[in-house]
Protein backbone atom coordinates (compact mmCIF):
# COMPACT_ATOMS: atom_id res chain seq x y z
CA UNK A 1 0.00 0.00 0.00
CA UNK A 2 1.17 3.53 -1.11
CA UNK A 3 0.79 5.32 2.36
CA UNK A 4 2.67 2.42 4.39
CA UNK A 5 5.73 3.24 2.51
CA UNK A 6 5.23 6.37 3.09
CA UNK A 7 5.19 5.95 6.42
CA UNK A 8 8.01 3.33 6.28
CA UNK A 9 10.12 5.98 4.51
CA UNK A 10 8.97 8.96 7.18
CA UNK A 11 10.44 7.02 10.07
CA UNK A 12 13.68 5.53 8.02
CA UNK A 13 14.25 9.15 7.38
CA UNK A 14 13.12 10.72 10.27
CA UNK A 15 15.47 8.33 12.31
CA UNK A 16 18.59 8.16 10.26
CA UNK A 17 18.84 12.43 10.13
CA UNK A 18 18.30 12.08 14.07
CA UNK A 19 21.79 9.51 14.48
CA UNK A 20 23.41 11.15 12.11
CA UNK A 21 23.06 14.77 13.01
CA UNK A 22 23.79 13.38 17.12
CA UNK A 23 27.81 13.64 17.01
CA UNK A 24 27.84 16.96 15.26
CA UNK A 25 24.76 18.32 17.65
CA UNK A 26 26.61 17.26 20.43
CA UNK A 27 30.05 19.14 19.22
CA UNK A 28 27.83 22.00 18.51
CA UNK A 29 26.32 22.34 21.53
CA UNK A 30 29.33 21.87 23.75
CA UNK A 31 31.25 24.09 21.34
CA UNK A 32 28.52 27.17 21.86
CA UNK A 33 27.80 26.68 25.28
CA UNK A 34 31.91 26.12 26.55
CA UNK A 35 33.77 27.65 23.47
CA UNK A 36 35.37 30.90 23.61
CA UNK A 37 37.02 31.45 19.72
CA UNK A 38 36.64 33.77 17.16
CA UNK A 39 33.23 33.89 14.96
CA UNK A 40 31.20 31.91 17.70
CA UNK A 41 28.31 33.99 17.38
CA UNK A 42 28.45 33.43 13.27
CA UNK A 43 28.52 29.83 14.31
CA UNK A 44 25.63 30.20 16.21
CA UNK A 45 23.68 32.13 13.89
CA UNK A 46 24.37 29.77 10.96
CA UNK A 47 23.41 26.68 13.12
CA UNK A 48 20.15 28.46 13.76
CA UNK A 49 19.63 29.65 10.05
CA UNK A 50 17.10 26.68 9.39
CA UNK A 51 14.83 27.71 11.93
CA UNK A 52 14.54 31.34 10.40
CA UNK A 53 14.60 30.68 6.98
CA UNK A 54 11.56 29.82 5.09
CA UNK A 55 11.62 26.50 4.75
CA UNK A 56 11.60 26.28 1.09
CA UNK A 57 14.86 28.58 0.89
CA UNK A 58 16.74 25.87 3.28
CA UNK A 59 15.51 23.56 1.02
CA UNK A 60 16.86 25.29 -2.25
CA UNK A 61 20.14 26.83 -0.86
CA UNK A 62 20.31 22.24 -0.35
CA UNK A 63 19.89 22.53 -3.92
CA UNK A 64 22.06 24.99 -4.70
CA UNK A 65 24.96 23.19 -2.90
CA UNK A 66 24.27 19.67 -2.44
CA UNK A 67 22.35 19.23 -6.11
CA UNK A 68 24.10 17.33 -8.77
CA UNK A 69 26.19 20.54 -10.24
CA UNK A 70 26.34 22.28 -6.83
CA UNK A 71 29.97 22.53 -5.32
CA UNK A 72 29.35 20.14 -2.39
CA UNK A 73 27.26 17.43 -4.89
CA UNK A 74 29.24 17.02 -7.63
CA UNK A 75 32.00 16.71 -4.85
CA UNK A 76 30.37 13.94 -3.12
CA UNK A 77 29.12 12.20 -6.42
CA UNK A 78 32.48 12.28 -8.69
CA UNK A 79 34.55 11.06 -5.49
CA UNK A 80 32.43 9.30 -3.15
CA UNK A 81 29.22 8.09 -5.27
CA UNK A 82 26.99 9.63 -3.30
CA UNK A 83 23.86 11.17 -4.66
CA UNK A 84 21.71 12.91 -2.13
CA UNK A 85 19.35 14.78 -4.72
CA UNK A 86 15.90 13.35 -5.33
CA UNK A 87 17.28 10.41 -2.94
CA UNK A 88 15.55 9.41 0.44
CA UNK A 89 19.30 10.07 1.73
CA UNK A 90 18.54 14.08 0.47
CA UNK A 91 15.29 14.11 2.34
CA UNK A 92 17.34 12.96 6.01
CA UNK A 93 19.98 15.91 5.20
CA UNK A 94 17.07 18.34 4.58
CA UNK A 95 15.50 16.61 7.91
CA UNK A 96 18.94 16.55 9.53
CA UNK A 97 19.40 20.67 8.83
CA UNK A 98 15.84 21.49 9.86
CA UNK A 99 15.78 19.60 12.83
CA UNK A 100 19.47 20.33 13.94
CA UNK A 101 18.92 24.33 15.67
CA UNK A 102 16.44 22.05 17.90
CA UNK A 103 18.90 19.59 19.05
CA UNK A 104 21.98 22.22 19.24
CA UNK A 105 19.24 24.48 21.31
CA UNK A 106 18.68 21.64 23.87
CA UNK A 107 22.02 20.07 24.53
CA UNK A 108 23.37 23.18 24.74
CA UNK A 109 20.90 24.45 27.56
CA UNK A 110 21.95 20.93 29.38
CA UNK A 111 25.72 21.69 29.25
CA UNK A 112 25.08 24.96 30.23
CA UNK A 113 23.59 23.51 33.36
CA UNK A 114 26.50 21.50 34.26
CA UNK A 115 27.79 22.56 37.19
CA UNK A 116 31.73 22.78 36.26
CA UNK A 117 32.94 22.41 40.21
CA UNK A 118 31.85 18.59 39.60
CA UNK A 119 33.91 18.52 36.49
CA UNK A 120 36.44 19.87 38.66
CA UNK A 121 36.51 17.76 41.23
CA UNK A 122 36.90 14.64 38.91
CA UNK A 123 40.07 15.74 37.88
CA UNK A 124 41.47 15.61 41.28
CA UNK A 125 40.21 12.40 42.06
CA UNK A 126 42.56 11.64 38.41
CA UNK A 127 39.92 11.33 36.15
CA UNK A 128 41.78 12.45 32.87
CA UNK A 129 39.54 15.54 30.36
CA UNK A 130 38.46 12.55 28.22
CA UNK A 131 37.24 10.15 31.40
CA UNK A 132 35.71 13.94 32.56
CA UNK A 133 33.73 14.21 29.88
CA UNK A 134 32.67 10.39 29.40
CA UNK A 135 31.70 9.51 33.24
CA UNK A 136 30.31 12.98 34.22
CA UNK A 137 29.65 15.48 31.86
CA UNK A 138 27.82 13.31 29.63
CA UNK A 139 25.62 11.21 31.56
CA UNK A 140 24.49 15.04 32.98
CA UNK A 141 24.15 16.23 29.98
CA UNK A 142 21.90 12.88 28.91
CA UNK A 143 18.23 13.91 29.06
CA UNK A 144 19.10 17.59 27.28
CA UNK A 145 20.60 15.23 24.69
CA UNK A 146 17.45 12.54 24.75
CA UNK A 147 14.90 15.80 24.35
CA UNK A 148 17.47 17.13 21.64
CA UNK A 149 17.06 13.87 19.47
CA UNK A 150 13.36 13.52 20.47
CA UNK A 151 12.83 17.50 19.12
CA UNK A 152 15.14 16.70 16.00
CA UNK A 153 13.05 13.29 15.45
CA UNK A 154 9.51 15.42 15.98
CA UNK A 155 10.80 17.89 13.02
CA UNK A 156 11.86 15.23 10.67
CA UNK A 157 8.85 13.39 10.69
CA UNK A 158 7.22 16.40 10.30
CA UNK A 159 9.16 18.02 7.69
CA UNK A 160 7.78 19.67 4.10
CA UNK A 161 9.23 22.58 2.66
CA UNK A 162 12.94 22.18 2.53
CA UNK A 163 12.46 18.13 1.82
CA UNK A 164 9.86 18.75 -1.13
CA UNK A 165 11.62 21.72 -2.81
CA UNK A 166 15.60 19.93 -2.14
CA UNK A 167 14.19 16.07 -3.67
CA UNK A 168 10.44 16.83 -4.56
CA UNK A 169 8.02 14.04 -3.89
CA UNK A 170 8.73 10.97 -5.53
CA UNK A 171 6.69 7.97 -4.34
CA UNK A 172 8.85 5.03 -2.68
CA UNK A 173 11.64 7.21 -2.54
CA UNK A 174 11.30 10.80 -1.73
CA UNK A 175 7.45 10.75 -0.91
CA UNK A 176 7.41 11.45 3.47
CA UNK A 177 4.16 11.12 5.30
CA UNK A 178 3.51 14.86 4.83
CA UNK A 179 4.10 14.71 1.18
CA UNK A 180 1.99 11.81 0.55
CA UNK A 181 -0.92 13.72 2.99
CA UNK A 182 -0.06 16.82 0.46
CA UNK A 183 -0.60 14.40 -2.48
CA UNK A 184 -3.33 13.09 -1.56
CA UNK A 185 -4.95 16.72 -0.79
CA UNK A 186 -4.53 17.84 -4.60
CA UNK A 187 -6.20 14.88 -6.00
CA UNK A 188 -10.23 14.82 -5.94
CA UNK A 189 -11.60 12.39 -3.73
CA UNK A 190 -7.90 11.99 -1.74
CA UNK A 191 -9.24 13.45 1.42
CA UNK A 192 -9.80 9.80 3.19
CA UNK A 193 -6.13 8.67 2.60
CA UNK A 194 -5.48 11.91 3.74
CA UNK A 195 -7.29 11.61 6.88
CA UNK A 196 -5.57 7.71 7.04
CA UNK A 197 -2.45 9.09 7.14
CA UNK A 198 -3.05 11.93 9.33
CA UNK A 199 -4.59 9.41 11.69
CA UNK A 200 -1.19 7.82 11.71
CA UNK A 201 0.79 10.87 11.88
CA UNK A 202 -1.08 12.05 15.25
CA UNK A 203 0.01 8.44 16.61
CA UNK A 204 3.26 8.42 15.63
CA UNK A 205 3.70 11.97 17.44
CA UNK A 206 2.35 10.88 20.35
CA UNK A 207 4.16 7.69 20.77
CA UNK A 208 7.45 9.56 20.11
CA UNK A 209 6.34 12.43 22.73
CA UNK A 210 5.25 9.43 25.45
CA UNK A 211 8.33 7.65 24.73
CA UNK A 212 10.61 10.37 25.18
CA UNK A 213 8.66 11.80 28.52
CA UNK A 214 9.75 8.40 29.75
CA UNK A 215 13.06 8.80 28.59
CA UNK A 216 13.61 11.56 30.49
CA UNK A 217 11.29 11.19 33.41
CA UNK A 218 14.47 7.28 34.10
CA UNK A 219 17.48 9.66 33.35
CA UNK A 220 15.88 12.81 35.53
CA UNK A 221 15.50 10.25 38.33
CA UNK A 222 19.24 9.30 37.96
CA UNK A 223 20.16 13.21 37.81
CA UNK A 224 17.49 15.15 39.73
CA UNK A 225 19.75 16.34 42.37
CA UNK A 226 22.28 18.15 39.83
CA UNK B 1 56.58 14.57 53.74
CA UNK B 2 57.71 17.99 52.29
CA UNK B 3 55.72 20.80 50.58
CA UNK B 4 57.13 24.48 49.23
CA UNK B 5 54.74 26.46 48.14
CA UNK B 6 55.51 29.49 46.57
CA UNK B 7 53.06 31.74 43.99
CA UNK B 8 52.03 35.10 42.82
CA UNK B 9 48.58 35.48 40.97
CA UNK B 10 47.05 38.57 40.28
CA UNK B 11 43.16 38.27 39.91
CA UNK B 12 41.44 41.80 39.21
CA UNK B 13 42.58 43.81 41.95
CA UNK B 14 43.33 41.13 44.24
CA UNK B 15 47.46 40.07 44.20
CA UNK B 16 48.29 37.09 45.90
CA UNK B 17 52.33 36.70 46.78
CA UNK B 18 52.38 33.78 49.12
CA UNK B 19 55.12 31.78 50.17
CA UNK B 20 54.86 28.52 53.13
CA UNK B 21 56.19 25.57 53.67
CA UNK B 22 54.50 22.46 55.38
CA UNK B 23 56.38 19.58 57.18
CA UNK B 24 53.47 16.77 57.37
CA UNK B 25 50.79 16.81 59.83
CA UNK B 26 47.66 18.74 59.53
CA UNK B 27 48.73 22.33 58.20
CA UNK B 28 45.93 25.30 58.62
CA UNK B 29 45.62 28.08 56.10
CA UNK B 30 43.54 30.57 58.40
CA UNK B 31 42.67 34.07 57.90
CA UNK B 32 39.16 36.09 56.70
CA UNK B 33 37.44 35.56 54.25
CA UNK B 34 39.23 36.93 50.77
CA UNK B 35 42.81 36.29 52.44
CA UNK B 36 43.86 33.91 49.44
CA UNK B 37 43.16 30.81 51.39
CA UNK B 38 40.88 29.32 48.33
CA UNK B 39 43.14 30.87 45.98
CA UNK B 40 45.90 29.09 47.39
CA UNK B 41 44.16 25.78 47.39
CA UNK B 42 42.95 26.24 43.36
CA UNK B 43 47.08 26.63 42.78
CA UNK B 44 47.60 23.75 44.81
CA UNK B 45 45.40 21.14 43.05
CA UNK B 46 45.95 22.37 38.92
CA UNK B 47 42.24 24.22 39.01
CA UNK B 48 44.49 27.14 38.98
CA UNK B 49 47.98 28.50 36.71
CA UNK B 50 50.46 31.22 38.89
CA UNK B 51 51.78 33.75 37.13
CA UNK B 52 54.79 32.99 38.92
CA UNK B 53 55.66 30.61 41.24
CA UNK B 54 56.75 27.21 42.21
CA UNK B 55 55.60 23.94 43.91
CA UNK B 56 57.65 20.98 44.89
CA UNK B 57 56.13 18.23 47.02
CA UNK B 58 58.73 15.91 48.41
CA UNK B 59 60.73 15.52 45.52
CA UNK B 60 58.96 16.25 42.53
CA UNK B 61 58.74 19.43 41.12
CA UNK B 62 54.80 19.67 40.49
CA UNK B 63 54.29 23.73 39.33
CA UNK B 64 57.58 25.47 38.13
CA UNK B 65 56.77 28.34 35.86
CA UNK B 66 60.63 29.40 35.65
CA UNK B 67 61.18 25.69 33.99
CA UNK B 68 57.88 25.78 31.96
CA UNK B 69 56.99 22.77 34.61
CA UNK B 70 52.88 22.17 35.29
CA UNK B 71 51.88 19.10 36.57
CA UNK B 72 47.98 18.53 34.88
CA UNK B 73 45.58 18.06 38.01
CA UNK B 74 44.64 14.63 37.33
CA UNK B 75 48.13 13.55 37.79
CA UNK B 76 48.56 15.68 41.13
CA UNK B 77 47.16 12.86 43.15
CA UNK B 78 46.08 15.59 45.41
CA UNK B 79 42.73 14.77 47.20
CA UNK B 80 40.48 18.12 47.56
CA UNK B 81 37.36 18.55 50.19
CA UNK B 82 35.21 21.59 48.48
CA UNK B 83 33.52 23.83 50.81
CA UNK B 84 30.58 22.51 48.79
CA UNK B 85 30.26 18.51 48.74
CA UNK B 86 30.30 18.53 44.84
CA UNK B 87 29.08 14.74 44.60
CA UNK B 88 28.50 13.68 41.69
CA UNK B 89 24.13 13.48 41.22
CA UNK B 90 24.12 10.53 38.66
CA UNK B 91 26.04 7.81 41.45
CA UNK B 92 25.10 6.30 44.35
CA UNK B 93 27.16 7.08 47.31
CA UNK B 94 29.27 3.62 46.79
CA UNK B 95 29.86 4.92 43.13
CA UNK B 96 30.54 8.46 44.32
CA UNK B 97 33.45 6.60 46.87
CA UNK B 98 34.46 4.40 44.41
CA UNK B 99 35.46 6.99 41.38
CA UNK B 100 38.73 8.32 42.70
CA UNK B 101 40.01 4.75 43.37
CA UNK B 102 39.18 3.72 40.10
CA UNK B 103 41.40 6.36 38.72
CA UNK B 104 44.08 5.39 41.68
CA UNK B 105 44.58 1.66 40.47
CA UNK B 106 46.84 2.63 38.08
CA UNK B 107 49.19 4.48 40.88
CA UNK B 108 48.14 2.51 43.51
CA UNK B 109 45.01 1.08 45.56
CA UNK B 110 45.41 0.77 49.22
CA UNK B 111 42.67 -2.40 49.41
CA UNK B 112 41.49 1.09 52.53
CA UNK B 113 37.49 0.71 51.32
CA UNK B 114 36.02 -0.91 54.48
CA UNK B 115 38.27 1.09 57.15
CA UNK B 116 37.65 4.40 56.01
CA UNK B 117 33.91 3.63 55.13
CA UNK B 118 33.98 2.66 58.70
CA UNK B 119 36.33 5.87 60.14
CA UNK B 120 33.91 8.05 58.47
CA UNK B 121 30.89 6.19 59.54
CA UNK B 122 28.90 5.44 56.01
CA UNK B 123 28.25 1.85 56.15
CA UNK B 124 24.41 2.70 56.09
CA UNK B 125 24.60 5.13 53.24
CA UNK B 126 26.43 3.29 50.51
CA UNK B 127 23.36 2.27 48.15
CA UNK B 128 21.66 5.88 48.58
CA UNK B 129 22.16 8.64 46.20
CA UNK B 130 23.64 12.21 47.21
CA UNK B 131 20.39 13.88 46.77
CA UNK B 132 19.15 11.59 50.01
CA UNK B 133 22.02 12.37 52.34
CA UNK B 134 21.86 15.08 54.82
CA UNK B 135 24.92 18.16 54.71
CA UNK B 136 26.81 16.59 56.83
CA UNK B 137 26.34 13.29 55.71
CA UNK B 138 27.25 14.45 52.24
CA UNK B 139 30.44 16.15 53.12
CA UNK B 140 31.52 12.68 54.79
CA UNK B 141 31.33 11.15 51.77
CA UNK B 142 32.99 13.94 50.24
CA UNK B 143 36.02 13.48 52.44
CA UNK B 144 35.77 9.81 51.39
CA UNK B 145 35.93 9.78 48.03
CA UNK B 146 39.02 12.19 48.28
CA UNK B 147 40.96 10.11 51.04
CA UNK B 148 40.43 7.07 48.80
CA UNK B 149 41.64 8.54 45.48
CA UNK B 150 44.80 7.47 47.62
CA UNK B 151 45.99 11.56 47.70
CA UNK B 152 49.86 11.86 48.78
CA UNK B 153 48.35 15.41 49.98
CA UNK B 154 44.78 16.14 51.04
CA UNK B 155 43.29 19.53 50.84
CA UNK B 156 40.24 20.40 52.44
CA UNK B 157 39.30 23.83 51.61
CA UNK B 158 36.90 24.92 54.49
CA UNK B 159 35.03 21.62 54.83
CA UNK B 160 32.56 22.99 57.39
CA UNK B 161 31.67 26.08 56.49
CA UNK B 162 28.66 25.36 54.38
CA UNK B 163 27.13 23.52 57.70
CA UNK B 164 25.37 24.37 60.47
CA UNK B 165 26.80 23.91 63.81
CA UNK B 166 25.24 20.98 64.98
CA UNK B 167 26.74 19.64 61.44
CA UNK B 168 30.07 21.11 62.61
CA UNK B 169 29.94 19.20 65.91
CA UNK B 170 28.86 16.11 63.80
CA UNK B 171 31.93 16.19 61.78
CA UNK B 172 34.72 17.60 63.78
CA UNK B 173 35.16 13.76 65.49
CA UNK B 174 35.49 12.77 61.90
CA UNK B 175 38.09 14.95 60.72
CA UNK B 176 40.23 14.24 64.41
CA UNK B 177 39.60 10.39 63.71
CA UNK B 178 41.36 10.89 60.28
CA UNK B 179 44.08 13.10 61.77
CA UNK B 180 44.92 10.48 64.10
CA UNK B 181 44.96 7.42 62.18
CA UNK B 182 45.49 7.93 58.02
CA UNK B 183 48.95 8.79 57.04
CA UNK B 184 48.08 11.15 55.15
CA UNK B 185 49.41 14.93 55.23
CA UNK B 186 46.56 17.55 55.08
CA UNK B 187 46.45 21.18 54.09
CA UNK B 188 43.25 22.44 56.35
CA UNK B 189 41.88 25.70 55.14
CA UNK B 190 40.04 28.02 57.91
CA UNK B 191 38.63 30.85 59.26
CA UNK B 192 38.16 29.56 62.41
CA UNK B 193 39.87 29.66 65.35
CA UNK B 194 38.32 27.31 67.29
CA UNK B 195 38.57 24.59 64.29
CA UNK B 196 42.13 25.58 63.89
CA UNK B 197 42.70 25.00 66.98
CA UNK B 198 41.65 21.61 67.35
CA UNK B 199 42.70 19.82 64.04
CA UNK B 200 45.92 21.18 62.94
CA UNK B 201 49.66 21.58 64.10
CA UNK B 202 51.22 24.58 62.35
CA UNK B 203 49.12 27.55 61.16
CA UNK B 204 49.73 29.82 57.87
CA UNK B 205 48.07 33.28 58.90
CA UNK B 206 46.99 34.98 55.95
CA UNK B 207 46.36 38.54 55.00
CA UNK B 208 45.24 39.95 51.95
CA UNK B 209 47.11 37.56 50.11
CA UNK B 210 50.47 37.92 51.74
CA UNK B 211 51.93 35.67 55.04
CA UNK B 212 51.76 37.06 57.75
CA UNK B 213 52.63 34.42 60.27
CA UNK B 214 53.38 30.95 60.49
CA UNK B 215 54.28 28.62 63.17
CA UNK B 216 53.27 25.74 65.80
CA UNK B 217 49.24 26.71 66.83
CA UNK B 218 49.33 27.65 69.92
CA UNK B 219 52.38 29.98 69.43
CA UNK B 220 50.53 32.04 66.25
CA UNK B 221 47.18 31.73 67.30
CA UNK B 222 47.71 33.64 71.10
CA UNK B 223 49.20 36.61 69.36
CA UNK B 224 46.95 39.34 69.83
CA UNK B 225 46.54 40.61 66.79
CA UNK B 226 45.60 36.80 65.59
CA UNK B 227 43.67 36.50 68.51
CA UNK B 228 41.32 40.02 69.06
CA UNK B 229 40.97 39.69 65.08
CA UNK B 230 38.24 37.16 65.81
CA UNK B 231 34.91 37.21 65.55
CA UNK B 232 32.25 37.85 68.97
CA UNK B 233 31.80 34.15 69.33
CA UNK B 234 35.36 32.26 68.52
CA UNK B 235 37.92 34.60 69.80
CA UNK B 236 40.11 32.60 72.62
CA UNK B 237 43.33 31.04 73.24
CA UNK B 238 44.79 27.82 72.64
CA UNK B 239 46.51 26.58 75.89
CA UNK B 240 48.67 23.18 75.64
CA UNK B 241 49.83 21.17 78.70
CA UNK B 242 50.17 18.13 79.62
CA UNK B 243 47.89 15.74 81.82
CA UNK B 244 48.89 15.18 85.32
CA UNK B 245 45.77 13.56 86.95
CA UNK B 246 42.84 11.96 86.51
CA UNK B 247 40.29 11.87 89.65
CA UNK B 248 37.85 9.32 88.63
CA UNK B 249 35.48 9.93 91.81
CA UNK B 250 34.76 13.16 90.23
CA UNK B 251 35.76 12.72 86.48
CA UNK B 252 38.31 15.46 86.59
CA UNK B 253 41.36 15.58 84.98
CA UNK B 254 44.00 18.14 86.24
CA UNK B 255 46.03 19.32 83.42
CA UNK B 256 49.43 21.34 83.87
CA UNK B 257 50.60 24.12 81.92
CA UNK B 258 53.64 26.22 82.44
CA UNK B 259 53.22 26.53 86.53
CA UNK B 260 49.79 26.74 86.47
CA UNK B 261 47.19 23.87 86.55
CA UNK B 262 43.90 23.52 84.76
CA UNK B 263 40.81 21.16 85.84
CA UNK B 264 38.68 19.95 83.13
CA UNK B 265 35.85 17.41 83.44
CA UNK B 266 35.53 14.28 81.22
CA UNK B 267 36.08 10.78 80.33
CA UNK B 268 39.94 9.44 81.42
CA UNK B 269 42.60 10.67 79.76
CA UNK B 270 45.99 8.88 80.42
CA UNK B 271 48.15 10.54 82.43
CA UNK B 272 51.29 11.92 80.49
CA UNK B 273 49.53 12.99 77.30
CA UNK B 274 49.51 16.37 75.88
CA UNK B 275 45.99 18.01 75.20
CA UNK B 276 45.25 21.30 73.60
CA UNK B 277 42.54 23.43 75.18
CA UNK B 278 40.56 26.51 73.65
CA UNK B 279 39.29 29.03 76.22
CA UNK B 280 36.55 31.14 74.70
CA UNK B 281 37.76 34.96 74.84
CA UNK B 282 33.84 35.72 76.21
CA UNK B 283 34.15 32.63 78.75
CA UNK B 284 36.68 34.27 80.76
CA UNK B 285 35.93 36.43 83.56
CA UNK B 286 37.65 39.13 85.56
CA UNK B 287 37.91 39.86 88.71
CA UNK B 288 40.13 42.58 91.02
CA UNK B 289 39.98 40.12 93.78
CA UNK B 290 40.18 36.67 94.39
CA UNK B 291 36.89 35.32 94.40
CA UNK B 292 35.66 33.83 96.93
CA UNK B 293 32.78 31.06 96.65
CA UNK B 294 32.00 30.41 92.90
CA UNK B 295 31.68 27.40 91.38
CA UNK B 296 34.29 27.88 88.96
CA UNK B 297 37.20 25.57 89.30
CA UNK B 298 40.06 27.37 86.71
CA UNK B 299 41.24 30.81 88.24
CA UNK B 300 44.04 32.41 87.33
CA UNK B 301 46.28 35.22 88.77
CA UNK B 302 47.90 37.60 86.24
CA UNK B 303 48.99 41.22 84.86
CA UNK B 304 47.18 42.84 82.40
CA UNK B 305 49.23 43.49 79.23
CA UNK B 306 47.12 45.36 76.82
CA UNK B 307 43.02 46.26 76.30
CA UNK B 308 41.94 46.60 72.59
CA UNK B 309 38.48 48.22 72.08
CA UNK B 310 36.02 46.49 69.93
CA UNK B 311 33.80 48.46 68.07
CA UNK B 312 30.87 46.72 69.58
CA UNK B 313 31.41 48.40 72.73
CA UNK B 314 33.56 45.42 74.05
CA UNK B 315 36.90 45.07 75.57
CA UNK B 316 39.27 42.49 75.05
CA UNK B 317 41.71 42.03 77.70
CA UNK B 318 44.99 40.21 77.05
CA UNK B 319 46.34 38.86 80.51
CA UNK B 320 49.69 37.13 81.20
CA UNK B 321 48.89 34.21 83.03
CA UNK B 322 52.80 33.09 84.53
CA UNK B 323 53.47 33.14 80.28
CA UNK B 324 50.21 31.83 79.32
CA UNK B 325 48.73 35.27 77.88
CA UNK B 326 44.95 34.61 78.13
CA UNK B 327 42.37 36.96 76.55
CA UNK B 328 39.06 38.20 77.92
CA UNK B 329 36.51 39.83 75.98
CA UNK B 330 33.98 42.20 78.71
CA UNK B 331 32.07 45.05 78.36
CA UNK B 332 33.50 48.35 78.26
CA UNK B 333 31.33 49.35 81.45
CA UNK B 334 32.59 46.46 83.53
CA UNK B 335 35.91 47.61 82.15
CA UNK B 336 35.29 50.97 83.28
CA UNK B 337 33.65 50.05 86.89
CA UNK B 338 37.00 47.64 87.68
CA UNK B 339 39.37 50.37 86.60
CA UNK B 340 41.42 47.77 84.21
CA UNK B 341 44.57 49.54 83.00
CA UNK B 342 48.06 47.72 81.51
CA UNK B 343 49.67 46.37 84.57
CA UNK B 344 47.23 45.99 87.25
CA UNK B 345 46.67 42.13 88.89
CA UNK B 346 43.60 40.62 88.22
CA UNK B 347 41.99 37.17 88.64
CA UNK B 348 40.58 35.46 85.44
CA UNK B 349 37.57 32.86 86.39
CA UNK B 350 37.26 30.33 83.43
CA UNK B 351 33.70 29.15 82.95
CA UNK B 352 34.75 26.49 80.78
CA UNK B 353 37.06 24.63 79.17
CA UNK B 354 36.65 22.88 75.60
CA UNK B 355 39.61 19.72 75.79
CA UNK B 356 40.73 19.06 72.56
CA UNK B 357 42.30 15.22 73.33
CA UNK B 358 45.44 15.20 70.95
Amino acid sequence: MEEWTAIRLSLRIATVAMIASLPLGIAAGLLLARGRFWGKSLLNGLVHLPLILPPVVTGFLLLILFGRRGPIGSFLADHLGIVLSFKWTGAALACAVMGFPLMVRSIRLSVEAVDRGLEEAAATLGASPAWVFITVTLPLILPGIIAGMILSFAKAMGEFGATITFVSNIPGETQTLSSAIHSFTQVPGGDAGAFRLTIISVFISMTALMASEYMAYLVGRKVAAS
Amino acid sequence: MRLVFEACQKLGVFQLDATFRSDGGVTALFGASGSGKTTIIRILTGLSRPDDGRIIFDDDVIVDTNRGVFVPKHKRRFGIVFQDDRLFPHLSVRQNLNYGRWFASKVKRGDDFGPIVDLLGLNHLLDRRPENLSGGEKQRVAIGRALLSSPRLLLMDEPLAALDDARKAEILPFLEALRDQMKVPIIYVSHSVTEVARLADTVVVLDNGRVTMAGAVADTLNQPAISSAQGRKEAGTVIEGKVARYDREHKLITIGFNSSQFFVSGPEVATGKTVRMYVLARDVMLATAFPQGVSALNVLDGKIIALHSNSDGTVDVHIDCRGTILLSRITSLSCDRLALAAGILVYAIIKSVALESR
